[in-house]
C-alpha cells in the first residue's frame, strides 16, 4: 500500500502509517478490555494513549509490546505484521512503568543485556552501552547497581535500556508515574528532546493529561476499550468531539439545551441555565430541535460588573468561590437559574484588590466562537 | 565517647531475640559442650562409661585430656570413608532434590493462587505422618517381592525382581523423598516473590523464554536454592533412620557409625569424637558461606 505508491510518494505515505492497528480486539475471558481499535501512528512521532485506569490503554501497549496476543484484527509494524510475533523477536522496545531494572545486575549489564542477546560482539556492545549511557548522562553510574540509583536515574537507565538495541518503536508505560512531581515536567520535556534527538518513533501510555499535552504530537483519548478521539493536543482541546473527551482533557462548562436557530454560518441554542441564549458562530450538522451540549472552557469565560450589551452569550449570577492562582484567579460563579461555572480569569485583568469577590453579583460574557457543540 | 544504656526492662526487641538465643544455648551449646567433654574422655567400665576429664586428688587437680577417639578417627581409614560416603550421599541427595524440588517450586509459584495452596498441601502432606512409617513404607515398595517389583514384573517389564531394597539406591530414593519438601517451600517462598515484569522486560530485551530464566530467574533464586540446600545437605549427612532401614550393611553413613558406637560398642568417647568431628566438618563451611551472605547483602545495602 504505502510503499507501492505507484505515484511516486512512497515517504509520504510510508510516514502515514508506521504502526498500524487495524480493528484490534481484546477479550479476557468474558471482559472485553479492548474493544476494535484502529490507530496509525506516524514515523518518529510521539503518540500518546490517554485515559484513565481500565480504560484498555495499557492493554493495547502490551499488545504492541507482544505479552499479550489480540483476540482479532492486526499490528502492523513498518509494513511488517507483527500480530503474533513474540516480544522477542519484535523490533521494538519498552520503558516499564517501574523500570524492571535487574537488580542484580549493574547498570551496564541492564544497558547490555538486549545487544548480548543478540549475539552483539563483545567490543561493540561496550561502545554502544557506553553511547546509550552517555545520552541520558548515566555513564559515570555504569558501575551500580539499580538499588543504588535516585529515581529518576533510574528511569534515564531504563531509557537507555530501552534505546540501546535502536527499536523502530519504543513504547513507554506511564513513563513519569514512579517520579516526584517537582521534577516531572522538566523531565518530560528533556525525555522529548532526548527520543527527537535519536529520532524513534514512539508511543507512550499515561493518565495524565498535563503529561500527554506536554510530550505528545498527537494523542488519542481512550475510554471503555475504544479511542474517542484522535489528534494533536491543541485539537482535542479546542475541538473535543464529545462531553467526556470535553471534560478529560481540560476542565470545561457544559450547557444543554436545544437548538433553536440553524443558519449555515452560526446556530442558537437555548438552555435552561442561562436566560439568554448560546449564541455558536458556527455551522452544525446536528437538526433544529435536537438537544446538544455546549463546551466553553474557562479560560474563555471573562468575569464583569457591569452588564453586556449582547442579545446572546452571556449570563448573570454570584461568585461563590475565588481562588488565586498566581498567574490566574479561578472564579465560580453561581448563575441565577443555579448552574455553577467556572472562569480563569487572569491576574493581568484584574489586580486583586478590585476583583469581584465572594457573593458579588456578576456578569460572565464570552465571545461568539467560544463555544464548542457537543452530540454526545 | 558515651554508649546510651537502654532502661533496664528489657525492650521487646531485646526479648524477642533473647527467648530463641536461651533456648539454642540450653539446648544446643549445652549438650554440645558435654558432648565434647565426653569426647576427650576414656573409655572405662561403669556408670558412665567414660572416665572424668578433671580429678581432684590429694590437693592436686589433674585435667586428663584423653585424645584416643580423635586419634582412631585420623588413623582409621573406616572413619575417613565414612564421613567422605556421608557427604557424597548428602551432596547427590541434594543435587536431586535440585532437580527434582526445583521445577516443582517454580510451578506452584506459576500456578494460579486458587491452585498453589493445594499444591502446596500436596508438598506438606507426607509432613502428616510420620517419617518412620513412611521409610516403613518404602520397605514394602522396594523390597525383592515388594510393590515394584510385582508391578514391574506383572506388567512384563524385568523377569527378575530389581536388587534395590538394602542398596545405596534405596538410601537415594529414601533421602531425596525425605527431604525434597525442605528444598521445595523456601525455593518457593522465593520464587512467588519474583516480580513478573523483569521477566517482560528480558522477552521484551531479545531473551528466549529460556535464556531469561538462566539470566534473570534463575540468578535471582539463588537465596532460596541455597537456603533448600542446607536445609537437604545438613540433616542428610547425619541421617540415621533412612540408611538403617533402606540401606545395606555396606551403606556407611555417620549417623550408623555413631550408633554402633555408642549402643553396639558402648564407646561414648569414639562416638563422641566422630560427633564433634562431623559438627566441625559441616559448621566450618557453612559458616564461612553465611558470612560471605552476609557481606554480600551487607554490601548490596
Amino acid at each position: 500500500m504505502a510503499m507501492q505508491d505507484p505515484r511516486g510518494m512512497p515517504r509520504q505515505g510510508e510516514a502515514d502509517d508506521f504502526v498500524r492497528m487495524e480493528d484490534v480486539v481484546k477479550i479476557f475471558g468474558d471482559t472485553v478490555a479492548v474493544k476494535s481499535v484502529s490507530l496509525s501512528v506516524r514515523r518518529h512521532e510521539i503518540f500518546a494513549l490517554l485515559g484513565s485506569s481500565g480504560c484498555g490503554k495499557s492493554t493495547l501497549l502490551r499488545m504492541l509490546a507482544g505479552f499479550e496476543e489480540p483476540t482479532s484484527g492486526r499490528i502492523i509494524l513498518d509494513d511488517e505484521d507483527i500480530t503474533s510475533l513474540p516480544p522477542h523477536r519484535r523490533p521494538v522496545n519498552m520503558m516499564f512503568q517501574s523500570y524492571a531494572l535487574f537488580p542484580h545486575m549493574s547498570v551496564e549489564a541492564n544497558v547490555a543485556f538486549g545487544l548480548k542477546q543478540e549475539g552483539v560482539p563483545r567490543h561493540e556492545i561496550h561502545e554502544r552501552v557506553f553511547e546509550a549511557l552517555d545520552l541520558v548522562q548515566m555513564a559515570g553510574y555504569a558501575r551500580r547497581r539499580p538499588h543504588q540509583l535516585s529515581g529518576g536515574q533510574q528511569q534515564r537507565v531504563a531509557l537507555a535500556r530501552s534505546l540501546v538495541k535502536r527499536p523502530k518503536l519504543l513504547l513507554l508505560d506511564e513513563p513519569m508515574s514512579a517520579l516526584d512531581k517537582q521534577i516531572r515536567q522538566a523531565t518530560q520535556i528533556e525525555l522529548v528532546k532526548i527520543l527527537g534527538q535519536v529520532g524513534v518513533t514512539c508511543i507512550m501510555v499515561t493518565h495524565d493529561q498535563e503529561e500527554a499535552m506536554t510530550m505528545a504530537s498527537r494523542l488519542a483519548v481512550m475510554t471503555e476499550g475504544q479511542i474517542v478521539q484522535c489528534g494533536t493536543p491543541h485539537d482535542v482541546y479546542t475541538f473535543p468531539s464529545s462531553r467526556f473527551v470535553a471534560g478529560f482533557i481540560g476542565s470545561t462548562n457544559l450547557f444543554t439545551g436545544t437548538i433553536v436557530v440553524d443558519e449555515p454560518d452560526h446556530v442558537l441554542i437555548e438552555t435552561d441555565a442561562l436566560s439568554r441564549p448560546l449564541y455558536v458562530s458556527h455551522g452544525i450538522s446536528e437538526p433544529l430541535g435536537m438537544e446538544v451540549h455546549v463546551s466553553i472552557r474557562p479560560e474563555q469565560i471573562r468575569v464583569g460588573r457591569q452588564a453586556p450589551e449582547t442579545e446572546s452569550n452571556w449570563g448573570h449570577g454570584m461568585v461563590s468561590h475565588v481562588a488565586w492562582m498566581g498567574s490566574y484567579a479561578r472564579y465560580q460563579v453561581r448563575l441565577d437559574a443555579g448552574q455553577t461555572i467556572e472562569a480563569s480569569v487572569s491576574s493581568l485583568d484584574w489586580s486583586q484588590s478590585d476583583a469581584p469577590g465572594v457573593d458579588e453579583e456578576v456578569y460572565v460574557t464570552w465571545s461568539h466562537d467560544a463555544g464548542t457543540v457537543l452530540a454526545s | 565517647m558515651h554508649l546510651k544504656i537502654p532502661g533496664h526492662r528489657p525492650s521487646a526487641r531485646q526479648f524477642a531475640i533473647g527467648v530463641p538465643y536461651v533456648w539454642l544455648a540450653l539446648f544446643l551449646l549445652v549438650p554440645f559442650l558435654l558432648v565434647l567433654k565426653i569426647s576427650f574422655s576414656d573409655l572405662q567400665f561403669g556408670i558412665p562409661p567414660y572416665t572424668p576429664i578433671a580429678t581432684l586428688q590429694d590437693q592436686t587437680l589433674s585435667l586428663a585430656l584423653h585424645l584416643r577417639g580423635y586419634v582412631l578417627l585420623f588413623t582409621d581409614s573406616l572413619y575417613a570413608a565414612v564421613y567422605l560416603n556421608s557427604v557424597k550421599m548428602a551432596l547427590i541427595t541434594t543435587l536431586c532434590c535440585a532437580l527434582i524440588g526445583y521445577p516443582m517450586a517454580y510451578h506452584i509459584a506459576r500456578a494460579r493462587p486458587e491452585i498453589r495452596n493445594l499444591l502446596l498441601l500436596g508438598v506438606i502432606l507426607p509432613f502428616w505422618t510420620s517419617l518412620l512409617l513412611r521409610v516403613y513404607a518404602w520397605v514394602g515398595i522396594l523390597r525383592n517381592d515388594g510393590l515394584l517389583n510385582h508391578l514391574l514384573m506383572g506388567l512384563g517389564l524385568i523377569d527378575a525382581p530389581l536388587e534395590i531394597y538394602r542398596t545405596d539406591l534405596a538410601v537415594y530414593i529414601g533421602l531425596v523423598y525425605a527431604y525434597l519438601p525442605f528444598f521445595i517451600l523456601p525455593l518457593y517462598a522465593n520464587l512467588v516473590k519474583l516480580d513478573h515484569r523483569l521477566l517482560e522486560a528480558a522477552y521484551d530485551l531479545g531473551a528466549r523464554p529460556w535464556s531469561a530464566f538462566l539470566r534473570i530467574t534463575l540468578p535471582l533464586s539463588m537465596p532460596g536454592v541455597v537456603a533448600g540446600a542446607m536445609l537437604v545437605f545438613i540433616p542428610s549427612v547425619g541421617e540415621y533412620v533412612i540408611p538403617e532401614m533402606l540401606g545395606g550393611a555396606n551403606t556407611l553413613m555417620m549417623g550408623r557409625v555413631m550408633w554402633n558406637e555408642f549402643f553396639n560398642n558402648a564407646d561414648w568417647p569414639m562416638a563422641a569424637a566422630v560427633t564433634c568431628v562431623m559438627v566441625l566438618l559441616l559448621l566450618v563451611p557453612l559458616s564461612i558461606f553465611q558470612y560471605n551472605q552476609a557481606r554480600q547483602l551487607g554490601g548490596r545495602r
